[in-house]
Order: structure tokens, then C-alpha cells, then sequence
């Protein structure tokens, strides 16, 4: 008996790493009935050797599958063990780690067995089981199955804290070609749906304290990089489209890892696109957090990311005319344009400023990287960036100074070869 | 220069701003006693704790800073670092002789270096609420042993106690001999006598707790991709010394 769990976990787990979402936060369940588990800003338990966060416990509930999508292990083609869980032995499984503080919760998605809704319904049952029997408020993420029906979404909402669709491919033409079984309708629908849902229940909660929690932490969704043609500004462009039209609470960026003789993919032992995955996240954030509008970082004469430096120190290059910034009477907004100053940093700054003049020792001790920061910003001190430098000059310096944290990885992997 | 020497406790501490106040004292220097190492230059100040007047210096600096200034002040404590007496006191002048709450004036170092050690503070407090991993013993109870840079019990009781509600625990420090214990009602602290308990440790666990170290040991090793190996980035996150207490790493 036990063997055979330990069996089908090894498969299940091995077949849901892919999907990169490990967030465990933005719910607001909390315990009030004394039962097991509330959810916060979020833990990450540990890492893997791929120095990935695990928070949550992502296993599919089975990787039997009616697709056959080129990028995906579990594809119906491919010559793999398959396995199955019971709706108890996840039960099991969450409660039993959880209590033991491995977990935040229950990251569950599934290949589609049958049909949409009879796999929704499956997972639906796990997630009811938790929390109805087990009293269980610890976070729990449910994979949407696309096309699955608005009923079994909606129950869905009432358990999960956070819903998720991959829309795995950033353009309709590469999903076209990639996975022929799927139809972008599907995949839109749901999420459609949720939104328009998730806006309704906020409001009668707003009236009617005692209605119950739907979807607290939102929809999500992800995208793979690095599996087809498509440039950083398509990627970046859906995922604006989808935090703009959706409500999205996160875009994950999945760099596509090898793992199929398609040829209408790159071929195995390909290196995985780690610096551009870091770089599309980055652009996240500074669109998120930053008040970057995604068309001054990415546009038709700006296609793709530079890897070798980040994105704001490439925007800040290419509109030098906007610095340099007075640290001292700057507004927060401006601030937080200057490249090497980052969100603690320019709080910092803007608080730090009320009570006296800040100079190059103080930013240093704040924490902003100068090495960067230098060549943007005037201080309360006569010493700063006199010389009329151009775009290409800056560059080469700062690159000169920093050492990429990549670049250790890279040549690794060039020796292979 | 005057040494204050304290008994290390934290209303000793606040009794040596009180001491600073009523001596009219200026250059000073605050360290626990145990750390204490007398030198030719300094006079020293045994400070003497006492509730009441820790209570004043507490209750004035109420009316200083904010509350979540005072809880970092607090956690600064926690981190027990050689220095941190003399930031904390250096603090806690600068609130009472400036005219408005010091707490956001980074450029100032002392205010600068609390901010900073409560950060590490806190950072450790939130590591224990990820690393803790608990073992099911024959009569119900989780039970945990950590080794934490810093005394982080006292800030990572009402985690647990909240998100545990349902199971009795209990959280051991082995570093500083004492630990926490929730009983379904209360979380209280206490002290275990070790003696002996070695010898009778293999049986205390109960009969399912090898399968589930053996299902987290899985499953930490399959969600890996190996394709994507970072081992410095791993280390950043795990670093080596609290391996030995990590379920998933102790698989040899």
C-alpha cells in the first residue's frame, strides 16, 4: 500500500513541476473555527535544487490526458508511466503535510480524463472534501480545465483560493500549431466568467459580511517561454492584456524546458532561456509596481529584452533626456525610474530626505546599487556624473563594473559542448 | 565614557536609558552582563532592573514613536547581537531629545542599523515558520526542534498558535534550552529535562511518521527540474546550517 503511494507521487509530482506557479499568497481565509490552517502573505517551505520556492503541494491528480499538446509531458503520445490519485488519498496526503509544516496547501491540476467538466469535478471533490470535513483553511489552487462548465467553476470558487488557466502559448497562431486539441475560446471562457463572478461576490460581501469567500486570491495564469516564435513584446503584451481585461493577479513566465523530439520544437538539451524568463519577470514588475506603461519597455523598435542588462537601466538609456534626478526633491514616481533603486530603497529615500540632505553615503547604506544609480541621479554633493556621456558609454561602464549573475551559469554550459 | 553593564534581560535594558536620564550621563556604552569585559578607561554602571522604571521609559516612548516602531526595538532585542544594547539605547535617546519620532531618519546610523537588524530579525522569524518541521509522536503531539540564529520564539508563537489550532505542538530551541508549547488552549513556555532522552527517542514517534518524512523526501526530490539546477541560488535560500533539521535533506 504504501509503496504504491509513494509510486504514483513520484509520478504526479515529477508531471506537475512545470507549471511554475508556487504562490501561497493573497488569500484572507483565516482560522476562525478552531479547525487546521489560515492563509497569509505566504511561505516558501523550502527550495529545490533549482532554487525554486515550494510552498504549496503541486501534483496533478492524474496524468492521463485526451490532448495532445506538443510541449507537454503528459500528452497523450508520449510513452510515459501513467497513474491516478483517489479524491482521499490527496486528502490525505495535503492534511498529513500540512500538519506537519511542509506545506502552505494544495496546488492541485489534472491531464483531462473523459471530459472537461467530469475532471473539474474531480478535482471540485477534493477541495470540498478539505474544507468541509477536514475544516481545512489552508490555501488551496485549483487548475480551471479549459472548457470546463460555468456550474462546476463555480464551485470551484466557493472551495479554492486561487483559480488558474495556462494559457501556455502567448499567440493564437502558435497555439494553433502547438496544441491543435485546443481552442483559445475555451481557455478564455472560464476565465471570462471568473472575473465577472469574483467582482459580484466582492460586492455581497460588501453588503452581507457573512457571504461566503469566492476565489479570494484570484485567477492566474502562465506562459511558456521560449517554445515557439514569439518575441518578448507578445509575451509581454498578452500578459498586459490579461492583468488589464481579467484582473489577473499573476502572469507566471515558464522558460520552456526540453523535453521532446517534436520538430516543430527546440530540441532536447537546448538550454532552458533562465536570463530571458528573469527578464519578462522583471518587465512584470516594473509594469506592476514601477508605473511602467508596457509600451516604454517593449515596442515595435524594442522587440526584445536586452539580457545583458535589465529593463530599466535599458529604458533609462534610451531616454536619457529624463535624468539625471535630484534625489533630494524628486517626486517618489521619478524615483522609482532611476535603474539600482528599487521599491525599499526609494521609500527609504523619499522618508530619510524630511530630517536632512541625503549624499552618496547615505544612498550607498539605504541600499541602492550606485554602480547603476551613478550615472542617473544628482545627491547633496558637488561630486556626480560631469561628463556628457552617451547611452553606449554608460553601458560599457556599467557592464565593465558588475558581473552578471549569469554569466557563471552560461559558460558552464557552453564547456558542454 | 560610562559602561552600563545589564543582567541581559529586556527591562534591564530599558532601565539603562532610565539610569542615562537620571545620572545625566552622556558618552555611554550598554552590554549584558555576560558579555561584559571590564577595561581601564571606562566607568562602569551596574544597572539594576527594575520593573517599574523599565515601565516609565516603555510608557514614555509610547508617546514618542509608533507602535510598530517600539515592536522593532523589541525584535532588535531578540537578535541578542554584542552591540545591539548600545543601537537600542541610542534609539530610544534620539526618540526622547528629538522633536519628532527619529524612525524614519535612515540617515542616521543608530536608526539605520535597528532598521537593518530587525530586518534580520525578521527574516529569521520567517525561516522558522518555513523550516519548522514537526514529527508526530505516539501521543499526539507535533514536536519540533530548531536551532535559530537569533531568539525567534517568543515572535513565532501566534503563527503557529493561529494556524495550528487543532494539534497540540510543541517548538524547542536547542540552542538556548527552552521551547514553546500549545496545549489546543494556550501557548506557554518551557524547559525539558534532556537527560535520558536519547536513549528512548527511536519509539516515540508514531507509526506513520516514516511514511510521510518518506512522501516529503519524494516529493521534494521529483518537483525538481534538473535541467534547471542553481545550486547557489538553493544555498541562498537553504543555507547549510539548517539542513540538519530539514526533513527533505536528510536523505543521505
Amino acid at each position: 500500500m504504501s509503496d504504491r503511494i509513494v509510486e504514483k507521487l513520484r509520478i504526479l509530482s515529477d508531471a506537475a513541476k512545470y507549471d511554475v506557479s508556487c504562490s501561497s499568497s493573497g488569500s484572507t481565509r483565516k482560522n476562525k473555527n478552531k479547525g487546521l490552517g489560515d492563509t497569509g502573505n505566504g511561505i516558501c517551505h523550502t527550495y529545490t535544487e533549482d532554487g525554486r520556492c515550494v510552498s504549496l503541494l503541486k501534483i496533478l491528480f492524474t496524468n492521463v490526458c485526451i490532448f495532445d499538446c506538443a510541449y507537454c509531458v503528459t500528452r497523450k503520445s508520449n510513452d510515459i508511466k501513467r497513474a491516478s490519485f483517489t479524491v482521499q488519498e490527496v486528502v490525505d496526503l495535503t492534511i498529513n503535510f500540512y500538519r506537519r509544516n511542509y506545506i502552505e496547501g494544495l496546488f492541485l491540476s489534472s491531464g483531462i480524463f473523459k471530459d472537461a467538466d467530469y475532471t473539474m469535478e474531480r478535482m471540485v471533490q477534493v477541495a470540498k472534501k478539505l474544507r468541509t470535513e477536514h475544516k481545512f483553511n489552508g490555501y488551496i489552487h485549483l487548475k480551471s480545465i479549459p472548457g470546463a462548465s460555468d456550474e462546476i467553476m463555480h464551485e470551484a470558487g466557493l472551495y479554492a483560493d486561487r483559480l488558474s488557466i495556462n494559457i501556455e502559448i502567448p499567440t493564437e497562431s502558435g497555439l494553433k500549431l502547438l496544441a491543435p486539441d485546443k481552442d483559445r475560446k475555451d481557455m478564455i471562457m472560464p476565465m471570462e466568467y471568473l472575473k465577472n463572478e469574483i467582482i459580484s461576490k466582492k460586492d455581497e460581501k460588501k453588503l452581507f459580511k457573512s457571504a461566503p469567500l469566492f476565489v479570494p486570491a484570484g485567477q492566474s495564469s502562465q506562459m511558456i517561454v521560449g517554445a515557439g516564435s514569439e518575441t518578448d513584446r507578445d509575451i509581454m503584451y498578452t500578459a498586459n492584456k490579461l492583468y488589464k481585461r481579467f484582473n489577473l493577479k499573476r502572469v507566471y513566465y515558464s522558460g520552456y524546458v526540453p523535453i521532446s523530439n517534436d520538430q516543430r520544437l527546440p530540441v532536447i538539451g537546448t538550454a532552458v532561456p533562465m536570463v530571458r524568463e528573469n527578464r519578462l519577470y522583471q518587465t512584470d514588475w516594473l509594469m506592476r509596481f514601477y508605473g511602467f506603461d508596457i509600451r516604454e519597455l517593449l515596442n515595435e523598435n524594442n522587440p526584445t529584452l536586452d539580457l545583458d542588462i535589465d529593463p530599466k537601466l535599458s529604458w533609462a538609456l534610451r531616454n536619457l533626456n529624463c535624468f539625471p534626478v535630484d534625489i533630494n526633491k524628486a517626486d517618489i514616481k521619478q524615483i522609482l525610474r532611476i535603474p539600482g533603486v528599487g521599491m525599499q530603497s526609494a521609500h527609504k529615500i523619499t522618508q530619510a530626505r524630511r530630517f536632512q540632505k541625503l549624499t552618496w553615503e547615505n544612498l550607498k547604506k539605504i541600499g541602492v546599487a550606485l554602480n547603476r544609480a551613478k550615472y542617473f541621479i544628482i545627491c547633496s554633493s558637488n561630486q556626480f556624473e560631469r561628463r556628457d556621456l552617451t547611452e553606449m558609454k554608460i553601458r560599457q561602464f556599467i557592464l565593465a563594473e558588475s558581473h552578471s549573475k549569469y554569466l557563471r551559469n552560461n559558460t558552464e554550459q557552453l564547456a558542454l559542448f | 565614557m560610562n559602561t552600563l553593564v545589564y543582567d541581559g534581560t529586556w527591562i534591564g535594558l530599558l532601565c539603562c536609558v532610565y539610569e542615562v536620564y537620571a545620572k545625566k550621563l552622556d558618552q555611554i556604552a550598554v552590554v549584558s552582563e555576560s558579555r561584559f569585559m571590564p577595561d581601564a578607561f571606562s566607568e562602569v554602571n551596574k544597572v539594576v532592573s527594575d520593573e517599574l522604571r523599565a515601565r516609565r521609559v516603555w510608557d514614555g516612548l509610547a508617546t514618542r514613536i509608533s507602535k510598530k516602531a517600539m515592536h522593532r526595538l523589541y525584535t532588535c532585542y531578540l537578535s541578542e547581537l554584542p552591540d545591539i544594547g548600545s543601537s537600542i539605547c541610542t534609539f530610544i535617546r534620539l526618540a526622547f531629545d528629538m522633536p519628532e519620532s527619529p524612525e524614519q531618519a535612515y540617515a542616521i546610523p543608530s536608526v539605520l542599523r535597528i532598521s537593518k537588524v530587525d530586518r534580520m530579525v525578521h527574516r529569521e522569524k520567517h525561516r522558522m515558520e518555513a523550516f519548522i518541521r514537526f514529527q508526530l509522536t505516539r501521543d499526539d503531539l507535533y514536536f519540533a526542534t530548531i536551532e535559530p540564529d537569533f531568539n525567534v520564539l517568543p515572535l513565532i508563537a501566534k503563527h503557529f498558535k493561529n494556524r495550528y489550532a487543532d494539534q497540540r505542538w510543541l517548538i524547542f530551541d536547542l540552542k538556548r534550552n527552552y521551547g514553546i508549547y500549545y496545549d489546543l488552549e494556550v501557548v506557554s513556555e518551557v524547559i525539558i529535562d534532556r537527560t535520558g532522552a536519547e536513549k528512548k527517542g527511536k519509539n516515540i514517534f508514531s507509526d506513520d511518521e516514516p511514511l510521510y518524512q518518506k512522501l516529503w523526501q519524494e516529493y521534494f526530490a521529483h518537483v525538481n527540474i534538473t535541467e534547471r539546477k542553481n545550486t547557489k541560488l538553493h544555498l541562498m535560500h537553504v543555507p547549510r546550517r539548517y539542513w540538519k533539521h530539514l526533513t527533505e535533506k536528510l536523505v543521505d
